[in-house]
Parts: C-alpha cells; structure tokens; sequence
C-alpha cells in the first residue's frame, strides 16, 4: 500500500522550465538523487517509531518481551479502531469530536438493553452497534445537509452523546456480561490477542477501500477540493455521511473492547480518548486540511503513541507528565512532516 | 528588419544612458536547469514594456527578480545607474519597483483601504487611524477611476473592482516602476479598456511599466516596446509600432501561428443539445439554442453576463429554475454534475485550480477522477489502469511532462490540457469549454484549438465560451451573444463580426446594472436580472 504520498513529491523548482516539463529530482545527481527519492519513500513517522523503539530497548529490559509488544497492541485497539474513522474523516477535511462520547454511549445503551431492558446480549449487542452508527448518521447528515462545520457539528454530538451515556443509569457503571464477551479481550489466536486481531484486521480492510474502491479513492479526491469533486460527479453528500456513519460504527466497536476488557460499561469511558485519536492521526502524517494521510502511516502513528506510553509505564515516568511527551510528539511529527513535504505553489 | 530594429534599441545602452532600469544578463537555474539565460532589459521612465512569450519563456521569473521575490544567480540591475539588488519584495518597495500579481491577493473580510494599505497600517493612540487610510485610499482610489467606498469590505466585489484596488495598492508606494503580471486575465474587453486608462495616465507621470499577457493585440495596444522571451532567452525588442502580431507569435514560438479561419461547414449533423427556456431567476432568463453534432457553438458577451451561469447550469453544477435541456433528442433531467455527466455532457470550468483540477494529485489521478467506476473491474481500480487511461490521452492531446507527478507542477498549458483529457476519457455528446485557453500558451493554444475541431468533426456538440472575441469567433460556427442575462442574438459566423458581436455584448444593459458599472462593486453574478424582470 501507499506510503503518504505527500512525501514522494518531488522537489520543484519555484518557476516552471520550458515546456512546463518538470524537472525529475534525480537530475542533480543520479546517485544522490535515488537515494533521496529511496529515503523520501519512508515515511517519516516510520523512522521516529524506530528510533523510539530502538531506544527503549536499551532502556528497559522488560520492553522487547514478545508479552510486552502483544499488550501494547490490545493497550491501543480501542484508540486504533476509532482512529480508523477519524482518518477517513480528517482525509474528507472534517472532524469528529464526539468519538469517545459515541463510545461511552453506545456501550451503555448495549448494556442498558441487555441488563435493564432484558433483551438476548446479541441482539443488545447490535443495537449499541447501531446506536454509533446512528450518531456517526447524525453527524454526517449535520454536516452534508446542515452544511454546519464538522467541528461545530461533531461538538454538538458529543455533548449530546455525553450526556445521554450519563442519563441511562443516572451516572453509574453497569457490569456483568456473558464470559464469551469478556473473552474475547482475554483470549489468543495463535498467540496474537484477538482485539489486536480486529484491529488489524479492520485497518486493512479500510486500506484496502482507499486504495482501490472508486469509492474509497473519492475520499482524497473530496478532501483535496470539494468543488472539483463535486464537478467531477462524485457524490459528495453521500460520502461524507457514509463516512462518519462509518466512524460512529467503528467508535460502537471500540465500546464494546473497552467494555469487555473492563467486564462494565463505564458512562465516562472513552472520555480521555479523542485527543489521542486525533493525536495518532496527525502524527501519522495526515493534514488536518484535509485530502492527504493514509492508514499506513496512522497505524504507525498509533504504534508511537502505544509504545511511547508503555515505555514510559516501563520507565516510571510520571503519568501526569506523559500528555507532556505526547505533545512534544505531536509538535515534532507535524514540524518533521512539513518540512519533508514543502512544495511551492 | 527585426537585427536593425534591434541594434537601434541597443544602442541607447551603449550610450552609456543610465536613466531608467536597466537589467544585464540576469540569469536564473534551479537544480542546475536555466530557466533564464543572460536577459538583458531596459525599462526607460515614463515608457511600457510589453513583455511576451510562452508559458515557461521566463517571463515570471524576470518580473519575480525584478521585484525581489527571487534572487538571480547572475547578472546585475541598475535603478539611475546606482546599483539594484532587491533582497526581498519590501526592499523592490523601498526603491519604487511594484509588482501587481496575475492572482488578485486581497483578504475579503477587510475593507477597500485596509487592504490598500496592509501591512502598514498608521495607528493613532495605539489603534488603526480609519479616517487617515480612508481619506488616503479614497485619492489613490480615484486617481485609478475608481468610485468603490474604501470603508466596505473587499468581499462582493467584482473581479474588475478588485484589480482597481490592487492597483491602487501598488500607488499608494508611489512607485516609479510597476510590473502587470497579466493583469487582464480575469477580465473582460471593456475592463481591460479601464486598466489600459490607468497605464496610459501611469505613463503620463514618469512611471515605468512592464506589462505581461498573452493577449498580442492588447499588448500592442499599450506597449511602446515589445521584449520577448523564448525558453528563458531573449529572443528580441522591437517598438511596437512597428512588428506585428503575426511577427510576435513567430518571435514567442519560433514558427508561424496560424487561427486557420477556414471556412467552416456548415454544420448539419442531427441536433446533438438543445436548450429551451433555461431560466434561473435573478441570473439569466430565456436562454433557447440547438447545438448540432459536429458542431462549434461560441457564447460571447462580457465577463458576468451569465455565460458561465447558462453553461454551469447545462452541466448541472447549478439548478435551473425553469426550462428543459435535451440531449440527442431525448429530454434529460439533469439535478447535479452526474446526471449531467450521465447525460453525456461534460464540462470544463473556467475556474482551473479551484473547480477543474486537484492541483495536489497526480495528473493521472485528475483525468480519471470522474470514471473510477467505469474503470474498474469488480470494484477495484488499480493504479495501471489509472496510469494506462492516462498515458492514452497524454498522446491525443500532446502534454508535456509527466502525468505521475501532482498537476500543480505542469505549466499552465499542460494543466488546460490534463483538465480537457479528463473530460474525454469517455467520448461526451456534449462538451462544454469555459474560457477554454485561460492563461495558457499560444503553443498549448493551438493544440486545443485542433483538438476542439477534431472532435467536433467526430460528431461532438460543442460550446466554447471565451472572453477572447478573436477565440470565439475564430472557433465557432455559431454565436450566441449574452448581455445582462439576456439572450441577445444567436449569429452565423459570417454575420459575427468583432464589432456587430460587442454591440450586441453591449446592449440594452441598464445603467444602474453592475455589469456597466463593475467600479460600484457589486459582485457581477449578483442579479443582473433585477432591473430587467418586465
């Protein structure tokens, strides 16, 4: 799959030679300039996972334990799964504030219909599934039909959401669900954890519709001008409100591993979440303007917020300065990627 | 006739006459590729260059060293003989030399005189003195004929007013050289007649002007010497009293340009669109025309008479009020671009970069934009049929340069062209070109001009909207002349002379229109129907 593509871009001059052709970077040199095109192919949220994961090594001997790497991938599936829509969203030049909120709603309106209302667990199951997507709805329909900001939109959801989650049980966590539920965030298939394994599986299969669906490839083509979509006879309206219905469902999904893994819906959980959620976006590469990201480099981007906050555990480094790290992470990847990237226009 | 030409200008220089700026052999390579090789230029006070020469000649990067908005790496420039090096565009500023940019770079939410004076905003007590930008922009406003209110915001108003404002911004640095960077462009004939004015009288006060457009006559108009460049060296200067068009197209392109006004056939093909009654209140009204397979359809008129409103509406980019299109003889509802794109009618927008292309994805990317589906095989496109598609048209329309690389870096011409491949991936029935040679070329010129007639003759409905009089009228086999929203007249191409053609474009437009008045600045697609509803 593709790397970022803004880093293949080659270097151009600020004024167009003869002819418009444009010049290929290997010209200078042929050597120097393979290698910089080679380089340039590396995303450069790669190279910093690699120089971080490198250095914890050294640092903690517990870290390159295979038990250690496996818990990092179940720490961050429910960030990772919903860090999937927001990319999808980010890439259309949207956003959605109200993820953790959908989470924390959609988990305790399953278990509010399973332990409160009586029906079978499946089917409450599906339910707190729909009640996601039905908000990610909502929201799509805000934004493509409202024509309100997505940030405007998205906060009113949250706040909405939020509430409601809160409303279900006047505040309180609800537990006790079926034991294949609660296994299904303390079992191993081959040894993998089967959360990092719908996680996994769930950034492929987008990759997959973005790279090679029409439908998934508008995306870009949305986010880079609407306009020149629009003109183009992709249908707008409907991509995005398939998009953040999308990304509702998927925030449903990671609901349901966080309240597995916990046994409770917690009507506050997910609460800490958005911000890391945007956080592994943009470290992995995409621009908040919209039209360029791709789920390789935010699935890198999610392994630096994981690893990073694993190792610092590992480390003893205070949890009251981790966020600190985080954001000079977030300044550092964003700088990084810029620089990389500059293009003249 | 053109070396002794030539050897009389240079002769001043070798005078030893240092009045003026005077640029020797500036030259300019980025990664080791020249793009301006050893230019030299003599800007007198009080005279205008008419700069020419292809998209890519060096044009641009003549006017952005000038200006200081690009180092040369040799040469050197002259102001009055004392040594000129602009480090950057305020110290152009400092010793007199403005550039007005093609783009019109204005902030929409700030006033007239807060955008004329930006950047050096004079305080009073510690905030903005309104009434001193207001009074000051009010005389340079006017000193460019300018009626707009310096206190209301920039935003609404037309393109024409805008470029007043701009220029009004480069007089207020009392400037003694100023650079139009193809200021015409975006405007239409009698607008570009106004800034013409304001050159002239620019002229009259010592000013020193270098002028750049691709538009030959209008650039015999107003130069006194005409410079050409060609593949970033100067190929020569003549006055331009005495070389003709044909003689400058010959300089830019190193061969004969030929518009080619054969005669046309009359076309008499089956009726490949026809529009009747297309209405949309309070933008235009009537519109009724058949357009034959095989057949060119020019729209003429003046910039905001509705042209690209009508067309737009066609494509289904807007909604009609009122009306009923028909495609190949069958009636066609057509409610947004995919209805409109599959109904067979495909249209190129005026506007390049904010509507045609997405100047940040590749060129391949853009000509498949609107036919992923169609290209691909259960469900999935694979880059190879992208590239495949691509690389078809790439030939056909003969670009330049490579389709993998963002289209954002091709030369204008090229990007006309990848924007005119996208819309032939799949043959349309209708193909509508607004404003189809905007900033391009006159080599890219040509080549779409055989391409509109090639595929005419393959039996495509074609309609051409051009501000270029001789663009239109050269292409087509009918006109249909707009005026205020109005459907003036639908004219055979014998009849469509240049002047029966701007009478008409000229017509019944009320006084109190924005169209007559674009200095009042109301936005030109505001209601130009307002006053004309009985």
């Amino acid at each position: 799959m593709a790397i970022v593509d803004r880093n293949v871009t080659p270097p151009r001059p600020d004024a167009t030679p003869a002819h418009g052709a444009v010049a290929p970077p290997s010209v200078t040199s042929d050597n120097t300039g393979r290698f910089r095109r080679t380089m340039s192919q590396i995303p450069g949220p790669l190279i910093g996972l690699i120089v971080i994961f490198v250095a914890l090594s050294f640092l903690s001997e517990y870290f390159l334990t295979p038990r250690n790497l496996l818990n990092i991938l179940s720490q961050v599936s429910a960030v990772g799964v919903m860090s999937v829509g927001a990319l999808l969203i980010i890439l259309l030049g949207g956003i959605d504030l109200s993820v953790g909120s959908v989470l924390a709603l959609s988990s305790m309106s399953m278990a509010a219909m399973y332990k409160m209302a009586g029906w079978p667990f499946e089917v409450a199951l599906l339910a707190g599934l729909v009640v996601g997507a039905l908000v990610g709805l909502i929201n799509g329909i805000l934004t493509a039909y409202g024509k309100l900001q997505p940030f405007i939109a998205t906060l009113a959801t949250m706040s909405a959401a939020a509430g409601l989650a809160l409303f279900i049980t006047n505040g309180n966590p609800i537990t006790g669900f079926p034991d294949w539920f609660i296994a299904v965030t303390a079992t191993s298939v081959l040894g993998l954890p089967i959360e990092g394994v719908i996680l996994v599986a769930i950034f492929a299969i987008a990759a997959f519709w973005l790279k090679f669906r029409p439908s998934g490839r508008a995306l870009y083509a949305i986010g880079g001008n609407e306009e020149v979509a629009r003109l183009s006879g992709l249908p707008v309206r409907r991509a995005k409100i398939l998009v953040y219905t999308i990304a509702g469902l998927l925030a449903a999904i990671a609901g349901l591993l966080v309240t597995s893994r916990l046994d409770s819906a917690q009507p506050t959980a997910g609460a800490a979440d958005l911000l890391n959620v945007i956080a592994v976006v943009v470290i992995g590469g995409a621009s908040l303007s919209g039209g360029s990201g791709s789920l390789l480099g935010t699935f890198v981007g999610l392994l630096i917020i994981g690893v990073l906050n694993n190792g610092m555990s590992l480390l003893n480094v205070s949890a009251n300065l981790q966020p600190v790290v985080i954001g000079a992470v977030i300044a550092a990847a964003v700088l990084t990627d810029r620089k990389s990237s500059r293009r003249h226009t | 006739m053109v070396e002794t030409l030539e050897q009389t200008i240079d002769d001043g220089q070798a005078r030893g006459d240092s009045a003026g700026l005077i640029c020797t052999g500036l030259s300019k390579s980025y990664w080791g590729i020249s793009v301006l090789k050893d230019v030299d230029m003599t800007l007198r006070p009080g005279t205008v260059i008419g700069l020419i020469g292809e998209n890519g000649a060096g044009k641009s990067t003549t006017s952005s060293i000038i200006a200081g908005i690009v180092e040369a790496n040799g040469g050197s420039m002259t102001i009055d003989g004392v040594p000129y090096e602009p480090a950057r565009p305020s110290d152009a500023l400092k010793h007199g030399v403005a550039l007005i940019h093609q783009e019109i770079r204005m902030v929409p939410e700030l006033s007239v005189a807060e955008n004329i004076f930006i950047g050096r905003l004079p305080r009073r007590r510690g905030v903005i003195d309104r009434n001193r930008i207001n009074d000051e922009a009010k005389e340079y406003l006017e000193l460019v004929g300018s009626q707009t209110d310096p206190r209301r915001p920039v935003a609404g108003l037309s393109i024409a007013a805008q470029q007043e404002i701009e220029i009004a911004r480069a007089l207020s640095r009392e400037p003694k050289y100023i650079i139009f960077d193809e200021p015409s462009a975006s405007l239409g004939q009698s607008e570009t007649q106004h800034v013409f004015a304001q050159i002239a009288a620019l002229r009259q006060r010592g000013v020193g002007i270098v002028y750049i457009s691709h538009r030959l006559e209008e650039i015999k108009e107003v130069a006194d010497t005409i410079v050409c460049l060609r593949d970033g060296a100067l190929v020569g200067n003549w006055p331009a009293s005495e070389i003709t068009k044909d003689e400058m197209v010959k300089a830019m392109v190193g061969r004969d340009f030929v518009f080619a006004h054969r005669a046309p056939q009359a076309a008499t093909g089956e009726i490949a669109l026809s529009v009747k009654g297309l209405s949309k209140a309070g933008v235009f009204a009537g519109i009724d025309f058949d357009v034959r397979r095989g057949e060119i359809f020019g729209f003429a008129g003046l910039v905001g008479a509705g042209r690209t409103e009508v067309v737009r509406t066609i494509a289904g980019a807007d909604q009609a009020d009122a009306g009923e299109i028909s495609v190949r003889g069958e009636v066609v509802h057509i409610k947004n671009p995919r209805s409109g794109i599959d109904a067979g009618i495909a249209m190129v927008p005026e506007d390049r970069k904010g509507q045609g292309l997405n100047l940040d994805r590749t060129g391949a990317e853009n000509i498949t934009l609107p036919w992923e589906k169609k290209l691909s095989s259960a469900g999935i496109i694979t880059k190879k049929k992208v590239t495949a598609t691509a690389n078809k048209l790439r030939d056909f329309l003969d670009i330049r340069g490579r389709l993998d690389i963002p289209v954002g870096s091709l030369s204008g011409g090229n990007q006309q062209k990848v924007l005119l491949a996208k819309w032939l991936v799949n043959e349309p029935k209708v193909l509508i070109l607004d404003e189809p040679t905007r900033g391009v070329d006159v080599g890219a010129k040509m080549t779409i001009y055989e391409t509109i007639r090639a595929l005419a003759e393959t039996g495509v409905g074609v309609i051409v909207v051009s501000s270029e009089l001789e663009e239109v009228l050269g292409l087509s086999h009918r006109v249909l002349v707009m005026s205020g929203g109005l459907q003036r007249a639908i004219l055979d191409r014998a009849d469509a002379t240049p002047e029966v053609v701007m009478a008409l474009a000229l017509s019944n437009v009320p006084k109190e229109s924005p169209l007559e008045s674009p200095i009042d600045g109301e936005a030109e697609y505001q209601t130009p129907m307002r006053t004309q509803e009985n």
